[in-house]
């Protein structure tokens, strides 16, 4: 059947499925009772001697001009040891979106650097704003909508003139946030010149050079500045920067010759740092009485903040691209907050834009999606990954066994007679998730201490505990035997954690390290052995001649060593078969029951299917898709920015009112990952490497949910997140919704 | 918006009135849920605290300790930020509504935000810090095994949501844990572990 790509592997390539020793299997966190035990130390946990404490003043305006701005008093109130003005703190600036950031004091307790910040004196023009992303119309009367020029491929009016059927509809997907459950900031300290930035940031290796030159063009007097990060409260995308609210932390920590910390509050967290960009759609599609997509016309609008922006028209239509296509997009300017990458960048509006519209096709057909989904398998993006269509094919098999799709599922509408309907919907997924450029240093000591070192950091993904199991793979040894040293900036240089590339970067260099230290450390064990180094394998704690009895334990083996520990500094720069890949797929389907009569959606239950090269830890892998399919749930049910026209601000920015699903909101989730045992394809997806996770099982959940919701209920709610108000609102439209 | 609300109990009249009537914890109550009318009807009775800071003394985890606190002070941020008790979080500006900060006061799970640190006074708090013993609680032990926690920012407000669940109802059922945690919001997507963790704990009957 599949037909794999075969590729020379590299030498460092992961053991096969039947040699392999700890990856694959469920290894815990080897940090995890740091976490539940309330021990870790986050930026925001830290309380360094001296500490003064760090607050913002910002903008209530969405558009205004200050025309005073006075901070006397906030100098002169109580315990206040610094004022800091952001370079929109002057009179006559324009303030272009609400939780824009102007001043930070810093006091002796939170609470005098809150009454500090009261004591502040600003006044405002208001101006005139813009913050519907919605109303395209509206926003091209304003002045608001850039038109891009449309994208066509193949010629789509003959496309249309060829198909049996052409459906039309709306889909929309309001902008989120990342709504990180630690706010943006840092902790900052000085020692001299010197300044070391507790940040709480995805980006470890990336960021002391934002301080340092932040710093140098404030005048400050700075040699150097070293980022820690231990611990991260989440990030999704928008913690890569030290942002002007840390230059403000070190610059107030310099000038008061004390430690400061500056967090966001919850408020200006959800304003100012970063969101997901909106999208809206108007999609036409020409399709055969088989199911066959050939012709796609779609324009789509939505914004990333003041500058306009949007999604991607690379994910309209998404993974499937009838042979004739045209995209347009038309970017609307906002006074909002602007976006940051959002995990999965595009991919999670570009699904739910389109997938809900192919399903919408399928149902028009009368037609099973599944059948229709697998009958356009021909069109699946295969730029990612060269077997996505045969890996998809699969996924849809395990996934509709999974759910029980022969029995579960009904034609569009026919989802019960009672006021609760049931239904089944999916979506496809697709992600790159290459590795980064990561470095390490290993060392492997006399005393058989095994230790690792690189700027990388944890967000939560468990990226201390794979590499820890990737050395321990390599060297026999249990991954808690391995200390794991990331989140500094002054180890070697190891990538940001974006695009799901963490995994992939630094199990590759560490990977290598471990082989390289292998190799030394076979070479000073195998004279003692009588062996040559390329007869030895380090299994179980123990280097062994392979085949034979002839072994040393580790420790006895790292004695030889001498006085001096093996250092071995190696780096990961693109992927190598075997090694490292990118390129994932997906499949997940909903299970959902709708109340008609108060418009409640309930999940059911959830599958995802997940395709993601070799697995290193198949526990945080799991976890991973858990935690995504969560996530996406919350997109696809409750969770969006909500913009009030008449003050322009963003009434919902506190956790009361921006809602997040809770525990027993989410039904029964079931999560299959592609594994050796899954076949043909599982063995080939092993054999791959690893690629990358955080992205991918993010990305289905609004279509596929939207499209549950429409099988159980007989019409397309158009947008997300499917409200109780947006469901009644659909059902009382009808069938042409 | 001003950053300023910020770890100050929602407190609408509170704030304005920059000072707290009131010794009794429902005197305190009533003027958090802004009833001043009430407090002021103890206002002849009651001594009046602040806008200084005083002493107060809080029994955590079975040691007693002091700190100086200006009333308006949160238990949550007297822990936090006069006493580097951090395990609590707060990720929802102390609107009382996000669990990470949850800690037991006198047996029962609360909000450390929604208290006053004043109002604390007496009463026996238990912090993440002060679960188990030599050994981590079997809750913590329970979380890292089904992996109950990604970034970890509310994984000790869950912990403690949880030992206190089961302390109260230690056979708890899936509906049960679904409901006696619905106090508590993880971002990131852990409930799937939480709740195996939760109900694993159960069936051990620890």
């Amino acid at each position: 059947m599949a037909t794999f790509q075969e590729q020379e592997r590299s030498e460092y390539a992961w053991p096969s499925a039947k040699d392999r020793q700890i990856i694959g299997q469920r290894t815990t966190r080897i940090d995890g009772i740091y976490k539940t035990t309330g021990e870790a130390k986050y930026s925001s946990d830290l309380n360094p001697a001296d500490l003064l404490h760090g607050r913002l003043l910002t903008s209530p305006y969405a558009h205004a001009r200050i025309t005073k701005i006075n901070v006397d008093a906030a100098k002169k109130s109580k315990g206040v040891q610094g004022v800091y003005l952001f370079a929109d703190a002057a009179v006559g600036s324009e303030i272009r979106w609400q939780g824009r950031e102007l001043v930070a004091v810093a006091a002796d307790t939170p609470e005098q650097a809150e009454d500090a910040i009261a004591a502040i004196e600003v006044e405002y023009e208001v101006l005139e704003h813009w913050v519907d992303e919605a109303d395209v119309e509206g926003a091209r009367a304003a002045g608001r909508a850039n038109e891009n020029e449309a994208q066509t491929a193949g010629d789509v009016d003959a496309g249309f003139a060829q198909a049996d059927k052409i459906i039309e509809g709306h889909y929309g997907i309001p902008t989120i946030t990342h709504c990180c459950w630690e706010t943006h900031g840092s902790t900052c300290v000085w020692d001299g010149r010197s300044l070391t930035a507790y940040l709480s940031t995805q980006n470890v290796s990336g960021t002391p050079g934002q301080f340092t030159n932040g710093l140098t063009m404030k005048d400050v007097d700075i040699e150097s500045t070293e980022v820690v990060c231990q611990y991260e409260g989440g990030g999704f995308g928008s913690k890569f920067a030290a942002d002007t609210w840390g230059i403000a932390a070190a610059y107030l920590a310099h000038e008061a010759g004390r430690p400061v910390k500056l967090m966001l509050s919850r408020a200006t967290e959800l304003q100012v740092a970063g969101n997901r960009p909106s999208g809206y759609a108007e999609v036409k599609i020409g399709i055969k009485n088989d199911g066959k997509m050939v012709a796609w016309d779609s324009v789509h609008w939505g914004t990333s903040g003041v500058g306009g922006g949007g999604v991607s028209t690379g994910v309209t239509p998404y993974i499937f691209t009838p042979e004739n296509t045209r995209r347009q997009q038309i970017s609307i300017s906002t006074n909002t907050g602007g976006a940051r990458a959002w995990r999965a960048p595009n991919h999670p509006q570009g699904c739910a834009l389109t997938q809900t519209a192919m399903e919408d096709a399928a149902a028009a057909l009368g037609m099973d999606p599944i059948a229709f989904f697998k009958k356009n398998l021909d069109i699946v993006d295969r730029a990612q990954h060269p077997d996505a269509a045969t890996v998809y094919a699969k996924e849809l098999d395990i996934a509709a066994d999974l759910i029980g799709w022969d029995q579960r599922w009904h034609p569009r509408g026919q989802g019960g007679g009672g006021a609760v309907k049931q239904g089944l919907g999916i979506a496809l997924h697709s992600w790159g998730g290459g590795a980064h450029p990561s470095s390490c240093m290993l060392k492997i000591r006399p005393d058989g201490g095994v230790e690792t070192y690189l700027g990388s950091q944890d967000i939560g993904t468990g990226t201390k505990t794979i590499i820890a199991m990737a050395i321990g793979e390599t060297l026999g040894l249990p991954a808690d035997a391995i200390k794991v040293n990331v989140g500094r900036s002054s180890y070697p240089v190891s990538g940001g954690s974006g695009g799901s590339t963490t995994v992939g970067g630094v199990s590759g260099s560490n990977r290598k390290a471990a082989v390289e230290a292998r190799k030394e450390l076979f070479a000073k064990v195998a004279p003692r052995l009588n062996a040559s180094a390329d007869q030895l394998e380090a299994r179980n704690g123990e280097i062994r001649v392979q085949g034979t009895d002839r072994k040393l334990d580790w420790k006895q083996a790292t004695g030889l060593l001498g006085v001096q520990p093996i250092e071995v500094m190696q780096t990961h720069r693109g992927d190598e078969p075997g090694l490292t890949a990118r390129g994932v797929g997906g499949v997940q389907i909903a299970d959902v029951s709708v109340d008609t009569e108060t418009g409640i959606v309930r999940m059911n239950k959830y599958v995802a299917v997940q395709d993601v090269g070799t697995i290193i830890d198949l526990l945080t892998a799991e976890s991973q898709v858990h935690g995504a399919v969560i996530m996406g749930i919350a997109f696809a049910l409750t969770e969006e920015q909500i913009m009030d026209n008449a003050t322009g601000r963003f009434i919902n920015s506190d956790m009361v009112n921006y809602k997040l699903p809770r525990l027993g909101d989410i039904g029964e989730i079931i999560v299959h990952m592609i594994q050796p045992e899954d076949g043909e394809v599982g063995r080939a997806e092993h054999d791959r490497g690893v690629v990358g996770l955080g992205e991918p099982p993010v990305i289905s959940p609004g279509a596929a949910i939207s499209n549950a919701v429409a099988n159980a209920i007989g019409v397309r709610v158009p947008t997300l997140p499917l409200t109780p108000d947006r469901v009644l609102a659909a059902l009382e439209k009808g069938g042409d919704a | 918006m001003r950053d300023q609300e910020k770890h100050r109990p929602q407190d609408g009249g509170f704030s304005r009135r920059n000072f707290l009537k009131g010794s009794s914890a429902l005197a305190a109550a009533t003027a958090i849920n802004d009833r001043s009318a009430q407090a002021d009807n103890n206002a002849s009775t009651a001594p009046v605290y602040g806008p200084e800071a005083r002493q107060v003394t809080l029994k955590i985890n079975g040691k007693k300790q002091t700190v100086e606190v200006e009333p308006r002070v949160s238990l949550l941020s007297a822990l936090r930020d006069h006493l580097d008790i951090t395990g609590a979080k707060d990720a929802c500006d102390s609107q009382q509504v996000c669990g990470s900060c949850t800690v037991m006061i006198d047996g029962k799970a609360q909000y450390a935000c929604g208290i006053l640190a004043v109002q604390a006074e007496g009463k026996e708090i238990q912090t993440v810090e002060g679960l188990g013993g030599p050994q981590p609680d079997p809750v913590c032990q329970a979380f890292v095994q089904h992996d109950a926690m990604q970034c970890g920012y509310c994984t000790p407000g869950f912990t403690v949501a949880v030992r206190a669940l089961l302390n109260k109802n230690p056979d708890a059922t899936l509906d049960e844990v679904q409901k006696g945690l619905g106090g508590n919001i993880c971002r990131c997507g852990t409930y799937v572990g939480v709740t195996a963790s939760a109900l694993d704990v159960a069936k051990g009957g620890a």
